[in-house]
């Protein structure tokens, strides 16, 4: 079976993002960029099914600007074989990002496709439930187990309150939560031999795709901040305080 | 305008923030039907057809519905949107599970998680952990929307008389079948509808030491939460999780214990009216955000606050 993996590049979680002056967005230039930490336990995923067997190949693929090879040269450095860029310029919003995968998805016949469940720069939390919808494939969204044998995947997910037990037949389209496992680092030999590794590049008319944003973004604001608060020195004197100056006991 | 909103209940009750998604749908105005998917839930549609602002009631009852999967849902939503200019759901687990699915079905984009309406085709809605909060609007006929339930007021539960309409099932997709669900039992109040909540970080060292939080938090009737680090140590499930990737809350008190204050989790509870934390590391991030803290062993200072509080 092969897997489809989606990587994004997104701004480095550790970073917190500065509004432009202009309003027009959130600063990128000169930023530490990384690939999405839901998209790193995406590929991981993929790698550890690929060394217990059943998974022939994983194909890593990310969209957008040129330096979306570095996300994929890691991908490619963590266990993925090949790898895809579908290169453009364009605000690639989660229903263009589904209609890509779903022109892949049709060129490459996954029996499995792995993505991140939510960005972390948009948050938006669409682009896996979009493309198994375009595909009329079964979805499982926020996963945090999968097995699959022969045709059969049965997949523990992620709900408000608990878990949640399904059972599909692939070919199908998970998205992964945080505890589907832990991705590992990658060492420097992997990286030099991920360099041998091909990569792929397309751009979005080669597949047929129209991905023109259908959201405008008017502007690009910081939120409201919190007024300062107080340094308490012990129990008796938070608890006089939540009582009498901010009344919530 | 014409607003369809898709109802979360447990079959008997609407889910809190279902009030709070009728809220949405009244800042962006027009007529509002609530649907009901379901088995056996009739309850639950009489329920919505009391909430302040309900127009009309669509109510699907079979036993397809018992756990109704995203599949089936968006088989059902499909044809009923185009009745509509939007059609809103909350940004919980369930709603962001299959709403991309409608859309994409629809070929229209999705608002994901909005905070505020500008006006019928404008939303706010927070991006990058909460860090910026871009206001977007949509060129498609149909906007599918779901909505950040702490960012608006909810509607009364009474007041309203809509009438119920009971409509067809959609077709089986077959495409998954649900073999039941786990959820954690607890006499606690849900995270996203607690007044107060306790949250937990990587400093509570282990899941055993959740009891003292937990003695805290029934003192207060307080939901019991955690941060990112705390779920990937293993100490709670991960529905307990607070942040970005996790529950968005906006309790009344927040109380951080040993939670550093993370980008992340910062993203999920800065919204709180007051926050308290407590932590031993007097550079923790979380003390900027902090309305009370204190600089002190945790393990000490939360059972002299939960003995205080007796």
């Amino acid at each position: 079976m092969k897997v489809l993996v989606g990587v994004k590049r997104v701004v480095d979680a550790n970073i917190k993002a500065r509004v432009k002056s202009d309003g027009s967005g959130v600063e990128t230039a000169n930023v530490k960029m990384a690939m999405n930490p839901f998209c790193e336990i995406a590929v991981e995923q993929a790698v550890r099914m690929k060394e217990a067997g059943g998974v022939t190949e994983i194909v890593a693929v990310s969209i957008g600007a040129p330096q979306c090879q570095e996300t994929l040269r890691t991908a490619l450095a963590m266990g993925a074989d090949r790898a895809i860029l579908v290169e453009t310029d364009q605000d690639v919003q989660p229903l263009a990002v589904a209609k890509v995968m779903k022109a892949l998805c049709e060129k490459e016949m996954p029996g499995l496709v792995i993505m991140g469940k939510q960005a972390i720069d948009d948050d938006c939390n669409q682009s896996g439930q979009m493309l198994a919808a375009l595909l009329n494939w079964p979805q499982a969204a926020f996963i945090s187990k999968i097995e699959i044998n022969g045709e059969v995947a049965q997949i523990t997910r992620e709900i408000d309150g608990g878990l949640e037990k399904l059972t599909t037949k692939v070919p199908l389209v998970v998205t992964t939560d945080l505890r589907l496992n832990e991705p590992r680092y990658v060492t420097l030999p992997n990286i030099m031999k991920a360099k041998k590794k091909p990569l792929e590049n397309l751009k979005p008319d080669q597949l047929g795709v129209d991905v023109v944003a259908r959201l405008k973004t008017l502007k690009v604001t910081e939120p409201p901040k919190r007024s300062a608060g107080v340094k308490v020195e012990d129990v008796a004197e938070l608890v006089q305080k939540l009582k009498n100056e901010a009344k919530v006991i | 305008m014409s607003i369809l909103v898709v109802a979360e209940h447990d079959g008997t009750r609407l889910k809190p923030g279902c009030l709070n998604t009728i809220a949405a749908a009244r800042k962006i105005g027009g007529d509002i039907t609530v649907l009901i998917v379901g088995h056996q839930a009739g309850a639950a549609a009489s329920a919505a057809a009391k909430a302040e602002g309900v127009t009309k009631v669509l109510h699907a009852d079979a036993p397809l519905y018992t756990i109704p999967t995203a599949e089936d849902l968006a088989a059902l939503i499909v044809p009923l949107a185009k009745s509509y200019t939007h059609v809103l759901a909350a940004a919980t687990g369930f709603g962001k599970n299959f709403m991309p699915r409608v859309a994409a079905l629809l070929d229209v984009a999705q608002v994901s998680d909005i905070s505020g309406v500008e006006s019928p085709d404008t939303f706010v809605r927070p991006i990058y952990a909460g860090n910026a909060l871009a206001t977007v609007q949509s060129t498609d006929a149909i906007k599918i929307v779901t909505v950040r339930i702490t960012a608006f007021d909810p509607v009364a539960e009474d007041g309203g008389n809509a009438p119920v309409e009971s409509i067809d099932a959609g077709p089986d997709t077959g495409l998954t079948a649900v073999q039941g669900q786990e959820l954690t039992k607890s006499a606690r109040p849900e995270l996203s509808a607690a007044r107060i909540i306790v949250s937990g970080g990587r400093g509570m060292g282990s899941g055993d030491n959740f009891k003292i939080l937990e003695e805290l938090a029934d003192k207060l009737n307080a939901a019991v939460g955690a941060s990112r680090a705390a779920v990937d140590s293993g100490f709670v499930p991960n529905d307990y999780q607070v942040g970005q990737t996790g529950k968005i809350v906006a309790p009344e008190l927040y109380i951080a214990v040993g939670i550093s204050g993370a980008i992340q989790h910062l993203a999920g509870m800065k919204d709180s009216k007051v926050i308290v934390a407590i932590n031993k590391d007097p550079e923790a991030p979380i003390f900027q955000v902090a309305s009370y803290w204190i600089v002190d062993d945790l393990f000490k200072v939360v059972p002299e606050l939960t003995k205080q509080l007796s």
